[in-house]
Protein backbone atom coordinates (compact mmCIF):
# COMPACT_ATOMS: atom_id res chain seq x y z
CA UNK A 1 0.00 0.00 0.00
CA UNK A 2 1.14 3.16 -0.84
CA UNK A 3 -0.12 6.67 0.48
CA UNK A 4 -0.16 10.25 -1.40
CA UNK A 5 -0.87 13.84 -0.05
CA UNK A 6 -3.19 15.88 -2.52
CA UNK A 7 -5.16 19.05 -2.56
CA UNK A 8 -9.18 18.93 -1.91
CA UNK A 9 -10.72 20.28 -4.35
CA UNK A 10 -14.47 18.94 -3.54
CA UNK A 11 -14.26 16.94 -0.13
CA UNK A 12 -15.60 14.36 1.04
CA UNK A 13 -14.18 10.54 1.86
CA UNK A 14 -14.86 8.02 -0.47
CA UNK A 15 -13.61 4.16 -1.46
CA UNK A 16 -13.40 2.30 -4.83
CA UNK A 17 -11.75 0.67 -7.89
CA UNK A 18 -9.21 2.81 -9.68
CA UNK A 19 -9.61 3.32 -13.21
CA UNK A 20 -6.24 5.25 -14.75
CA UNK A 21 -5.91 7.22 -17.36
CA UNK A 22 -2.23 8.06 -18.40
CA UNK A 23 -3.37 10.77 -21.33
CA UNK A 24 -6.14 13.45 -20.71
CA UNK A 25 -9.43 12.41 -19.96
CA UNK A 26 -11.66 14.41 -23.19
CA UNK A 27 -15.08 14.80 -21.18
CA UNK A 28 -17.15 15.25 -23.82
CA UNK A 29 -15.87 12.24 -25.98
CA UNK A 30 -15.64 9.66 -22.99
CA UNK A 31 -18.74 10.32 -21.71
CA UNK A 32 -21.28 11.22 -24.46
CA UNK A 33 -22.84 8.08 -25.60
CA UNK A 34 -23.33 6.59 -21.29
CA UNK A 35 -25.25 9.78 -21.51
CA UNK A 36 -27.64 9.92 -24.28
CA UNK A 37 -28.20 6.19 -24.46
CA UNK A 38 -29.08 4.93 -20.57
CA UNK A 39 -25.35 3.36 -20.52
CA UNK A 40 -25.36 3.47 -16.76
CA UNK A 41 -21.99 2.13 -15.79
CA UNK A 42 -20.79 4.84 -18.32
CA UNK A 43 -18.30 3.11 -21.06
CA UNK A 44 -15.73 5.49 -22.48
CA UNK A 45 -16.59 6.32 -25.65
CA UNK A 46 -13.52 8.01 -26.57
CA UNK A 47 -11.76 6.35 -29.72
CA UNK A 48 -8.86 8.71 -28.82
CA UNK A 49 -8.31 7.35 -25.03
CA UNK A 50 -6.35 3.41 -25.44
CA UNK A 51 -6.39 3.22 -21.97
CA UNK A 52 -10.45 3.78 -21.01
CA UNK A 53 -11.75 3.55 -24.86
CA UNK A 54 -14.56 0.63 -23.81
CA UNK A 55 -14.20 0.62 -19.94
CA UNK A 56 -17.10 1.44 -17.11
CA UNK A 57 -16.11 4.31 -14.77
CA UNK A 58 -19.64 4.59 -13.17
CA UNK A 59 -18.71 4.31 -9.60
CA UNK A 60 -14.89 4.37 -9.64
CA UNK A 61 -11.81 5.67 -9.01
CA UNK A 62 -10.73 7.78 -11.78
CA UNK A 63 -6.89 8.38 -12.11
CA UNK A 64 -5.72 11.02 -14.53
CA UNK A 65 -3.70 14.00 -15.23
CA UNK A 66 -6.60 16.52 -16.04
CA UNK A 67 -9.29 16.40 -19.07
CA UNK A 68 -9.20 17.88 -22.40
CA UNK A 69 -11.67 18.77 -25.15
CA UNK A 70 -14.73 20.68 -25.64
CA UNK A 71 -15.86 23.49 -22.77
CA UNK A 72 -18.99 21.37 -22.36
CA UNK A 73 -16.71 19.17 -20.13
CA UNK A 74 -17.86 20.41 -16.64
CA UNK A 75 -21.80 20.51 -17.65
CA UNK A 76 -21.59 16.75 -19.02
CA UNK A 77 -19.66 15.78 -15.22
CA UNK A 78 -22.67 17.44 -13.69
CA UNK A 79 -25.21 15.89 -15.53
CA UNK A 80 -22.90 12.23 -15.34
CA UNK A 81 -23.50 12.97 -11.11
CA UNK A 82 -27.45 14.42 -11.44
CA UNK A 83 -27.82 10.80 -13.51
CA UNK A 84 -25.60 9.07 -11.33
CA UNK A 85 -23.31 7.39 -13.99
CA UNK A 86 -20.55 9.51 -12.72
CA UNK A 87 -16.81 8.23 -11.17
CA UNK A 88 -17.19 8.05 -7.49
CA UNK A 89 -13.94 10.38 -7.25
CA UNK A 90 -11.63 12.15 -10.04
CA UNK A 91 -8.23 11.70 -8.24
CA UNK A 92 -5.84 14.28 -10.65
CA UNK A 93 -1.56 13.87 -10.95
CA UNK A 94 -1.82 17.64 -11.57
CA UNK A 95 -3.55 20.63 -10.63
CA UNK A 96 -7.38 20.20 -11.63
CA UNK A 97 -8.21 21.99 -15.15
CA UNK A 98 -10.80 24.69 -15.61
CA UNK A 99 -13.21 22.13 -16.74
CA UNK A 100 -13.22 19.40 -14.60
CA UNK A 101 -12.68 21.99 -11.62
CA UNK A 102 -16.57 23.65 -13.34
CA UNK A 103 -18.15 20.00 -13.22
CA UNK A 104 -16.86 19.60 -9.49
CA UNK A 105 -18.02 22.37 -8.42
CA UNK A 106 -21.12 22.73 -9.73
CA UNK A 107 -21.81 19.13 -8.82
CA UNK A 108 -21.00 19.97 -5.42
CA UNK A 109 -22.93 23.17 -5.29
CA UNK A 110 -26.11 22.18 -6.70
CA UNK A 111 -25.99 18.40 -7.15
CA UNK A 112 -27.59 15.69 -4.77
CA UNK A 113 -24.67 13.50 -5.33
CA UNK A 114 -21.31 15.42 -5.57
CA UNK A 115 -18.33 14.02 -6.26
CA UNK A 116 -14.99 13.72 -4.20
CA UNK A 117 -12.33 15.30 -5.88
CA UNK A 118 -8.81 15.60 -5.41
CA UNK A 119 -5.70 17.63 -7.49
CA UNK A 120 -1.96 17.60 -7.20
CA UNK A 121 -1.14 14.07 -6.56
CA UNK A 122 1.35 13.86 -8.74
CA UNK A 123 3.72 12.36 -11.08
CA UNK A 124 4.50 9.43 -8.92
CA UNK A 125 0.60 8.66 -7.90
CA UNK A 126 -0.24 7.87 -11.76
CA UNK A 127 3.06 5.81 -12.42
CA UNK A 128 1.93 3.98 -9.41
CA UNK A 129 -1.67 3.41 -9.43
CA UNK A 130 -3.25 0.67 -12.00
CA UNK A 131 -6.94 0.01 -13.17
CA UNK A 132 -9.00 -2.13 -10.26
CA UNK A 133 -6.68 -1.47 -7.35
CA UNK A 134 -8.63 -0.11 -4.24
CA UNK A 135 -8.48 3.35 -3.35
CA UNK A 136 -9.35 5.16 -0.09
CA UNK A 137 -9.55 8.78 -0.24
CA UNK A 138 -9.39 10.66 3.71
CA UNK A 139 -11.26 14.15 4.21
CA UNK A 140 -7.73 15.87 4.32
CA UNK A 141 -7.01 14.66 0.54
CA UNK A 142 -5.00 11.87 1.62
CA UNK A 143 -5.29 8.75 -1.02
CA UNK A 144 -4.31 5.17 -0.12
CA UNK A 145 -3.83 2.85 -3.23
CA UNK A 146 -3.38 -0.96 -2.56
CA UNK B 1 -11.15 35.71 -1.97
CA UNK B 2 -10.73 39.19 -1.63
CA UNK B 3 -14.78 40.17 -2.47
CA UNK B 4 -16.52 43.20 -2.94
CA UNK B 5 -19.65 44.49 -0.53
CA UNK B 6 -21.64 44.01 -3.35
CA UNK B 7 -19.90 40.37 -4.19
CA UNK B 8 -20.19 39.81 -0.27
CA UNK B 9 -24.07 41.03 0.01
CA UNK B 10 -24.73 38.34 -3.00
CA UNK B 11 -22.99 35.29 -1.40
CA UNK B 12 -24.21 36.19 1.61
CA UNK B 13 -28.06 35.85 0.43
CA UNK B 14 -29.13 39.29 0.46
CA UNK B 15 -30.40 39.04 -3.00
CA UNK B 16 -31.58 35.41 -2.37
CA UNK B 17 -31.12 31.76 -2.29
CA UNK B 18 -30.27 31.26 -6.34
CA UNK B 19 -28.05 34.65 -6.41
CA UNK B 20 -25.97 33.26 -3.72
CA UNK B 21 -25.17 29.40 -5.05
CA UNK B 22 -24.75 31.60 -8.12
CA UNK B 23 -21.61 32.82 -6.49
CA UNK B 24 -20.49 30.52 -4.22
CA UNK B 25 -20.61 28.23 -7.51
CA UNK B 26 -18.03 30.92 -9.62
CA UNK B 27 -16.24 31.47 -5.88
CA UNK B 28 -15.31 27.75 -5.40
CA UNK B 29 -14.29 27.65 -9.03
CA UNK B 30 -11.99 30.50 -8.69
CA UNK B 31 -10.38 29.67 -5.36
CA UNK B 32 -9.39 26.49 -7.21
CA UNK B 33 -7.13 28.50 -9.20
CA UNK B 34 -5.49 31.13 -6.55
CA UNK B 35 -8.01 33.96 -7.75
CA UNK B 36 -7.53 36.15 -4.99
CA UNK B 37 -10.88 38.56 -6.63
CA UNK B 38 -14.00 38.65 -8.89
CA UNK B 39 -13.44 41.13 -12.24
CA UNK B 40 -16.20 42.90 -13.95
CA UNK B 41 -17.29 41.22 -17.26
CA UNK B 42 -16.51 43.91 -19.99
CA UNK B 43 -17.91 42.32 -23.12
CA UNK B 44 -21.10 43.63 -24.99
CA UNK B 45 -22.42 40.06 -25.20
CA UNK B 46 -21.43 36.32 -23.83
CA UNK B 47 -21.60 33.11 -25.60
CA UNK B 48 -22.46 29.75 -24.16
CA UNK B 49 -22.46 26.31 -24.67
CA UNK B 50 -25.26 24.35 -23.57
CA UNK B 51 -27.24 21.42 -24.36
CA UNK B 52 -27.89 20.97 -27.67
CA UNK B 53 -31.93 20.16 -26.54
CA UNK B 54 -30.67 16.52 -25.58
CA UNK B 55 -33.19 14.79 -23.30
CA UNK B 56 -30.98 13.06 -21.32
CA UNK B 57 -29.08 16.79 -20.39
CA UNK B 58 -32.68 16.90 -17.92
CA UNK B 59 -29.89 18.14 -14.92
CA UNK B 60 -29.40 21.00 -16.76
CA UNK B 61 -32.57 22.42 -17.73
CA UNK B 62 -34.13 21.83 -14.05
CA UNK B 63 -30.82 24.12 -13.35
CA UNK B 64 -31.33 26.81 -16.20
CA UNK B 65 -35.35 26.53 -15.05
CA UNK B 66 -34.58 27.48 -10.87
CA UNK B 67 -32.35 30.25 -12.50
CA UNK B 68 -35.01 31.40 -14.51
CA UNK B 69 -37.70 31.23 -11.39
CA UNK B 70 -35.44 33.49 -9.08
CA UNK B 71 -35.49 35.92 -11.83
CA UNK B 72 -31.44 35.31 -11.92
CA UNK B 73 -31.33 35.87 -15.90
CA UNK B 74 -28.14 36.74 -18.12
CA UNK B 75 -26.79 40.43 -17.32
CA UNK B 76 -25.61 39.85 -21.40
CA UNK B 77 -27.29 39.15 -24.44
CA UNK B 78 -25.49 36.27 -25.64
CA UNK B 79 -25.32 34.23 -28.92
CA UNK B 80 -25.15 30.14 -28.11
CA UNK B 81 -23.96 27.14 -29.90
CA UNK B 82 -25.48 26.12 -33.09
CA UNK B 83 -28.93 23.90 -33.43
CA UNK B 84 -28.08 20.04 -33.77
CA UNK B 85 -31.35 19.51 -36.52
CA UNK B 86 -31.82 20.55 -40.05
CA UNK B 87 -34.05 19.17 -42.69
CA UNK B 88 -31.95 20.22 -45.87
CA UNK B 89 -29.14 17.51 -43.86
CA UNK B 90 -29.71 14.11 -46.09
CA UNK B 91 -31.28 11.91 -43.12
CA UNK B 92 -32.76 8.20 -42.99
CA UNK B 93 -36.40 7.69 -41.43
CA UNK B 94 -34.73 6.00 -38.72
CA UNK B 95 -32.07 8.41 -38.38
CA UNK B 96 -34.90 10.90 -38.09
CA UNK B 97 -36.73 9.05 -35.68
CA UNK B 98 -33.60 9.01 -33.07
CA UNK B 99 -32.95 12.61 -33.89
CA UNK B 100 -36.53 13.73 -32.78
CA UNK B 101 -37.67 11.09 -29.91
CA UNK B 102 -34.72 10.00 -28.02
CA UNK B 103 -31.86 12.91 -28.85
CA UNK B 104 -33.20 16.92 -29.40
CA UNK B 105 -36.81 16.02 -28.48
CA UNK B 106 -36.09 18.70 -25.50
CA UNK B 107 -34.55 21.47 -28.33
CA UNK B 108 -38.24 23.72 -28.53
CA UNK B 109 -38.31 23.48 -24.18
CA UNK B 110 -34.53 24.56 -24.22
CA UNK B 111 -35.04 27.85 -27.20
CA UNK B 112 -37.38 28.64 -25.16
CA UNK B 113 -34.99 28.72 -21.85
CA UNK B 114 -32.58 30.90 -24.02
CA UNK B 115 -35.04 33.72 -25.11
CA UNK B 116 -36.15 33.81 -21.52
CA UNK B 117 -32.28 33.81 -20.19
CA UNK B 118 -31.46 36.57 -22.82
CA UNK B 119 -30.94 35.04 -26.55
CA UNK B 120 -29.56 37.84 -28.52
CA UNK B 121 -31.81 37.25 -31.88
CA UNK B 122 -34.19 34.34 -32.97
CA UNK B 123 -31.03 32.64 -34.83
CA UNK B 124 -28.19 33.50 -32.97
CA UNK B 125 -26.72 29.70 -33.17
CA UNK B 126 -23.23 29.14 -34.09
CA UNK B 127 -20.08 28.25 -32.60
CA UNK B 128 -18.46 31.19 -34.63
CA UNK B 129 -20.21 34.04 -32.85
CA UNK B 130 -17.27 36.09 -33.63
CA UNK B 131 -17.82 36.44 -37.01
CA UNK B 132 -18.43 39.86 -37.84
CA UNK B 133 -21.76 38.82 -39.91
CA UNK B 134 -22.92 37.42 -36.22
CA UNK B 135 -22.10 40.45 -34.31
CA UNK B 136 -20.75 39.04 -31.21
CA UNK B 137 -17.08 40.28 -31.42
CA UNK B 138 -15.17 41.11 -28.47
CA UNK B 139 -12.52 44.33 -28.25
CA UNK B 140 -9.07 43.49 -27.18
CA UNK B 141 -8.82 43.54 -23.72
CA UNK B 142 -12.19 42.06 -23.02
CA UNK B 143 -12.58 40.35 -20.26
CA UNK B 144 -15.58 37.67 -20.74
CA UNK B 145 -17.51 35.03 -19.33
CA UNK B 146 -17.31 32.34 -22.55
CA UNK B 147 -17.36 29.07 -22.82
CA UNK B 148 -17.07 26.58 -26.77
CA UNK B 149 -13.72 25.49 -26.75
CA UNK B 150 -13.04 26.69 -30.62
CA UNK B 151 -14.35 30.63 -29.74
CA UNK B 152 -12.93 30.93 -26.33
CA UNK B 153 -9.23 30.13 -28.06
CA UNK B 154 -10.17 32.59 -31.03
CA UNK B 155 -11.10 35.40 -28.82
CA UNK B 156 -8.14 35.08 -26.86
CA UNK B 157 -5.71 34.29 -29.45
CA UNK B 158 -6.73 36.22 -32.68
CA UNK B 159 -8.73 39.19 -31.15
CA UNK B 160 -6.76 39.47 -27.33
CA UNK B 161 -9.83 39.27 -25.67
CA UNK B 162 -9.57 37.51 -22.16
CA UNK B 163 -11.16 34.62 -21.62
CA UNK B 164 -10.84 31.26 -19.28
CA UNK B 165 -11.98 28.04 -20.52
CA UNK B 166 -15.23 28.42 -18.75
CA UNK B 167 -17.61 25.08 -18.89
CA UNK B 168 -21.21 25.70 -20.21
CA UNK B 169 -23.62 26.75 -16.88
CA UNK B 170 -20.59 28.59 -15.65
CA UNK B 171 -20.17 30.80 -18.67
CA UNK B 172 -24.07 31.79 -18.00
CA UNK B 173 -23.51 31.90 -14.05
CA UNK B 174 -20.40 34.86 -14.54
CA UNK B 175 -23.15 36.88 -16.66
CA UNK B 176 -25.96 36.68 -13.86
CA UNK B 177 -23.69 38.64 -11.76
CA UNK B 178 -21.69 40.24 -14.23
CA UNK B 179 -18.25 39.23 -12.55
CA UNK B 180 -15.58 35.87 -13.19
CA UNK B 181 -12.76 35.24 -11.01
CA UNK B 182 -9.51 36.54 -11.85
CA UNK B 183 -7.07 33.65 -12.78
CA UNK B 184 -5.37 31.72 -15.23
CA UNK B 185 -6.00 33.82 -18.62
CA UNK B 186 -7.42 36.70 -17.33
CA UNK B 187 -4.05 37.47 -15.96
CA UNK B 188 -0.52 38.93 -17.30
CA UNK B 189 1.02 35.98 -16.34
CA UNK B 190 -1.50 32.94 -17.71
CA UNK B 191 -0.98 34.49 -20.52
CA UNK B 192 2.30 33.88 -21.36
CA UNK B 193 3.60 30.81 -23.71
CA UNK B 194 4.79 27.46 -21.92
CA UNK B 195 5.68 26.01 -25.40
CA UNK B 196 8.30 27.24 -27.99
CA UNK B 197 6.77 25.67 -31.73
CA UNK B 198 8.82 25.85 -34.61
CA UNK B 199 7.01 25.20 -37.55
CA UNK B 200 9.80 23.81 -40.22
CA UNK B 201 7.49 22.77 -43.25
CA UNK B 202 8.03 22.74 -46.58
CA UNK B 203 4.48 23.91 -47.59
CA UNK B 204 1.63 25.70 -46.03
CA UNK B 205 0.62 23.17 -43.34
CA UNK B 206 -2.99 21.88 -42.92
CA UNK B 207 -4.28 24.48 -40.36
CA UNK B 208 -6.42 21.51 -38.71
CA UNK B 209 -3.79 19.11 -39.04
CA UNK B 210 -0.49 21.53 -37.32
CA UNK B 211 -3.38 22.69 -34.70
CA UNK B 212 -4.00 18.95 -33.77
CA UNK B 213 0.14 18.31 -33.61
CA UNK B 214 0.41 21.57 -30.95
CA UNK B 215 -2.83 20.55 -29.34
CA UNK B 216 -1.81 16.73 -28.71
CA UNK B 217 1.57 18.21 -27.60
CA UNK B 218 1.01 21.10 -25.25
CA UNK B 219 -2.43 20.01 -23.83
CA UNK B 220 -3.82 23.04 -21.83
CA UNK B 221 -0.38 25.12 -22.25
CA UNK B 222 0.48 27.98 -23.96
CA UNK B 223 1.98 27.96 -27.12
CA UNK B 224 4.38 30.81 -29.27
CA UNK B 225 4.70 29.62 -32.53
CA UNK B 226 7.04 30.79 -34.79
CA UNK B 227 7.44 30.50 -38.54
CA UNK B 228 4.03 30.39 -39.23
CA UNK B 229 3.94 34.01 -40.53
CA UNK B 230 5.51 32.91 -43.25
CA UNK B 231 3.01 31.24 -44.79
CA UNK B 232 0.04 33.41 -43.36
CA UNK B 233 1.61 36.73 -43.75
CA UNK B 234 1.68 39.13 -41.30
CA UNK B 235 -1.91 41.06 -41.23
CA UNK B 236 -5.34 39.48 -39.68
CA UNK B 237 -6.68 39.78 -43.40
CA UNK B 238 -10.01 36.76 -43.79
CA UNK B 239 -7.92 34.17 -45.14
CA UNK B 240 -5.64 34.25 -41.86
CA UNK B 241 -8.09 34.85 -39.62
CA UNK B 242 -9.92 31.46 -41.28
CA UNK B 243 -6.84 29.52 -41.22
CA UNK B 244 -6.49 30.51 -37.41
CA UNK B 245 -10.62 29.70 -36.88
CA UNK B 246 -10.07 26.14 -38.05
CA UNK B 247 -6.30 25.99 -36.34
CA UNK B 248 -7.12 26.87 -33.00
CA UNK B 249 -10.08 24.56 -32.96
CA UNK B 250 -7.96 21.73 -33.50
CA UNK B 251 -5.50 22.85 -30.50
CA UNK B 252 -8.31 23.45 -28.52
CA UNK B 253 -10.31 20.10 -29.25
CA UNK B 254 -7.35 17.67 -29.62
CA UNK B 255 -6.02 19.15 -26.49
CA UNK B 256 -6.73 21.79 -23.97
CA UNK B 257 -4.99 25.21 -25.97
CA UNK B 258 -7.22 28.53 -24.59
CA UNK B 259 -4.10 30.86 -26.31
CA UNK B 260 -1.82 30.60 -28.71
CA UNK B 261 0.64 33.54 -29.57
CA UNK B 262 1.50 33.44 -34.01
CA UNK B 263 4.61 35.28 -33.84
CA UNK B 264 4.55 38.52 -36.15
CA UNK B 265 0.85 38.11 -36.57
CA UNK B 266 -1.14 37.99 -33.71
CA UNK B 267 -2.13 40.96 -31.12
CA UNK B 268 -0.04 39.79 -28.00
CA UNK B 269 2.72 38.78 -30.31
CA UNK B 270 2.78 41.84 -32.25
CA UNK B 271 3.00 43.71 -29.06
CA UNK B 272 5.31 42.22 -26.83
CA UNK B 273 6.86 39.08 -29.08
CA UNK B 274 9.68 37.15 -27.11
CA UNK B 275 8.67 38.74 -24.26
CA UNK B 276 6.01 36.31 -23.63
CA UNK B 277 7.54 33.47 -23.47
CA UNK B 278 7.97 32.14 -19.90
CA UNK B 279 11.94 31.39 -19.22
CA UNK B 280 12.46 27.33 -19.57
CA UNK B 281 9.61 27.39 -22.17
CA UNK B 282 9.78 23.85 -23.62
CA UNK B 283 10.52 23.50 -27.62
CA UNK B 284 8.25 21.44 -30.31
CA UNK B 285 9.73 21.33 -33.87
CA UNK B 286 7.23 20.48 -36.27
CA UNK B 287 8.55 19.71 -40.17
CA UNK B 288 6.62 17.18 -42.87
CA UNK B 289 7.45 13.88 -40.91
CA UNK B 290 6.01 15.27 -37.69
CA UNK B 291 2.98 16.21 -39.42
CA UNK B 292 2.61 12.67 -41.19
CA UNK B 293 3.36 11.07 -38.02
CA UNK B 294 0.61 12.57 -36.17
CA UNK B 295 -1.76 11.86 -39.64
CA UNK B 296 -0.55 8.32 -39.38
CA UNK B 297 -1.78 8.17 -35.73
CA UNK B 298 -5.50 9.25 -36.27
CA UNK B 299 -7.32 5.77 -35.45
CA UNK B 300 -9.93 4.90 -38.13
CA UNK B 301 -12.82 3.18 -36.68
CA UNK B 302 -15.18 2.55 -39.41
CA UNK B 303 -16.23 -1.56 -39.37
CA UNK B 304 -14.69 -1.55 -43.02
CA UNK B 305 -11.72 0.96 -43.20
CA UNK B 306 -12.01 0.78 -47.16
CA UNK B 307 -16.14 1.99 -46.90
CA UNK B 308 -17.04 4.39 -49.92
CA UNK B 309 -17.95 7.39 -47.59
CA UNK B 310 -21.57 8.29 -47.65
CA UNK B 311 -21.73 12.06 -46.01
CA UNK B 312 -18.93 14.71 -45.92
CA UNK B 313 -19.14 17.65 -43.02
CA UNK B 314 -16.97 20.90 -44.20
CA UNK B 315 -17.34 23.37 -41.36
CA UNK B 316 -16.62 22.15 -37.64
CA UNK B 317 -16.14 25.08 -36.48
CA UNK B 318 -19.24 26.82 -39.10
CA UNK B 319 -16.96 28.23 -41.94
CA UNK B 320 -16.56 31.86 -42.79
CA UNK B 321 -18.00 33.83 -46.00
CA UNK B 322 -15.01 33.97 -47.82
CA UNK B 323 -14.19 30.20 -46.94
CA UNK B 324 -17.50 29.41 -48.55
CA UNK B 325 -16.69 31.45 -52.15
CA UNK B 326 -13.03 30.27 -52.14
CA UNK B 327 -14.51 26.34 -51.43
CA UNK B 328 -17.12 26.83 -54.14
CA UNK B 329 -14.57 27.72 -56.16
CA UNK B 330 -12.34 24.84 -55.59
CA UNK B 331 -14.91 22.52 -56.19
CA UNK B 332 -16.09 23.30 -59.61
CA UNK B 333 -12.36 23.72 -60.57
CA UNK B 334 -12.21 20.27 -59.79
CA UNK B 335 -15.07 18.93 -60.93
CA UNK B 336 -14.52 20.62 -64.44
CA UNK B 337 -10.71 18.32 -64.10
CA UNK B 338 -12.11 15.13 -63.11
CA UNK B 339 -15.38 15.70 -65.82
CA UNK B 340 -18.20 15.64 -63.16
CA UNK B 341 -20.61 18.08 -62.92
CA UNK B 342 -21.35 17.12 -59.02
CA UNK B 343 -19.61 16.21 -55.83
CA UNK B 344 -19.56 12.54 -55.95
CA UNK B 345 -20.57 12.17 -52.04
CA UNK B 346 -23.63 13.76 -50.50
CA UNK B 347 -21.64 16.94 -48.85
CA UNK B 348 -22.95 19.80 -45.85
CA UNK B 349 -21.34 22.72 -45.90
CA UNK B 350 -21.82 24.54 -41.71
CA UNK B 351 -21.78 27.75 -41.41
CA UNK B 352 -23.66 30.97 -39.20
CA UNK B 353 -27.31 31.43 -40.20
CA UNK B 354 -26.17 35.14 -40.31
CA UNK B 355 -23.31 33.95 -42.70
CA UNK B 356 -25.79 31.76 -44.78
CA UNK B 357 -27.67 34.80 -45.09
CA UNK B 358 -25.27 36.95 -46.68
CA UNK B 359 -23.66 34.06 -48.47
CA UNK B 360 -26.89 33.65 -50.20
CA UNK B 361 -26.71 37.01 -51.36
CA UNK B 362 -23.77 36.37 -53.37
CA UNK B 363 -23.30 35.00 -57.25
CA UNK B 364 -21.34 32.44 -55.06
CA UNK B 365 -24.49 30.70 -53.72
CA UNK B 366 -26.12 29.13 -56.66
CA UNK B 367 -22.85 27.77 -57.93
CA UNK B 368 -22.62 25.58 -54.92
CA UNK B 369 -26.12 24.63 -55.13
CA UNK B 370 -25.13 23.58 -58.52
CA UNK B 371 -22.02 21.61 -57.16
CA UNK B 372 -24.58 19.28 -55.40
CA UNK B 373 -23.28 20.27 -51.73
CA UNK B 374 -25.78 21.41 -49.04
CA UNK B 375 -25.49 24.12 -47.09
CA UNK B 376 -26.94 24.01 -43.45
CA UNK B 377 -26.51 25.80 -40.14
CA UNK B 378 -26.11 22.60 -37.65
CA UNK B 379 -24.05 21.16 -35.65
CA UNK B 380 -22.13 18.37 -37.13
CA UNK B 381 -20.95 16.72 -34.04
CA UNK B 382 -24.62 16.72 -32.98
CA UNK B 383 -25.52 14.71 -36.17
CA UNK B 384 -22.68 12.47 -35.98
CA UNK B 385 -24.25 11.58 -32.22
CA UNK B 386 -26.82 9.70 -33.58
CA UNK B 387 -25.46 6.23 -32.85
CA UNK B 388 -26.96 5.10 -36.83
CA UNK B 389 -24.99 8.25 -37.87
CA UNK B 390 -22.08 7.20 -36.11
CA UNK B 391 -22.41 3.96 -38.05
CA UNK B 392 -22.20 5.54 -41.51
CA UNK B 393 -18.72 6.22 -43.15
CA UNK B 394 -18.20 10.00 -43.11
CA UNK B 395 -15.36 12.14 -44.25
CA UNK B 396 -14.43 15.37 -42.85
CA UNK B 397 -11.71 17.68 -42.73
CA UNK B 398 -12.44 18.85 -39.46
CA UNK B 399 -10.24 17.62 -36.43
CA UNK B 400 -12.32 18.72 -33.82
CA UNK B 401 -14.90 16.35 -35.49
CA UNK B 402 -12.70 13.49 -35.62
CA UNK B 403 -11.83 14.01 -32.16
CA UNK B 404 -15.64 13.39 -30.95
CA UNK B 405 -16.69 11.44 -33.51
CA UNK B 406 -16.70 8.35 -35.78
CA UNK B 407 -15.63 10.59 -38.72
CA UNK B 408 -12.40 10.17 -40.42
CA UNK B 409 -10.11 13.17 -41.03
CA UNK B 410 -8.42 13.80 -44.56
CA UNK B 411 -6.74 17.18 -45.35
CA UNK B 412 -7.97 19.61 -47.98
CA UNK B 413 -6.51 18.39 -51.35
CA UNK B 414 -8.27 14.57 -50.01
CA UNK B 415 -11.62 15.97 -49.45
CA UNK B 416 -11.77 17.72 -52.51
CA UNK B 417 -10.07 14.37 -54.72
CA UNK B 418 -13.09 12.26 -52.74
CA UNK B 419 -15.58 14.80 -53.91
CA UNK B 420 -15.04 16.19 -57.33
CA UNK B 421 -13.28 12.57 -57.98
CA UNK B 422 -15.37 9.76 -56.29
CA UNK B 423 -12.06 8.53 -54.29
CA UNK B 424 -8.40 9.44 -53.87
Amino acid sequence: MKQFKGRVVTPGTCEARAVVSHGGFNTLASLQKALQFGDKTAKVSDQNNPDLFGKPIAGKALCLPKTIGSTTGGMVLYCACEMNRNPKCMLFSERIDSLACAGSVLASVWSKNPMVVIDELGDEFLDYVRDDMLIRISEDGTVSVE
Amino acid sequence: MKLTKEQEAILNGEKGETLAKVMKTLVMYGEAFGADKMVEVTSKYNHLVTSFGLGVMDPIYELMDTLLKEGAVSGQKFTVDPRPLDKNVPSSLLQNLVFKVFMYNKQEFYEKQLKELGLLEEDAFTCTCYMSEVGNTPEKGDVLSWSESSAVVYANSVLGARCNRNSGIIDLMGSIVGYVPYFGLLTDEGRKADWIVRVKTTKKPEAQLLGSAIGMKVMEDVPYVYGLNEWLGEELNDEACTYLKDFGAATASNGAVGLYHIDKLTPEAREAGEKLIRKGAKEYIIDDAELQRVYDSYPVVWKDKNAKPKLCFMGCPHMSLQQLKDWTERIEENLKKYGNSQVQIPTVFTAAPAVIRQFKETEYYPRLEKTGIILSYICPLMYMNNPLCGKMPVITSSNKLRTYTTSRYYTDDEITMQLCKGGL
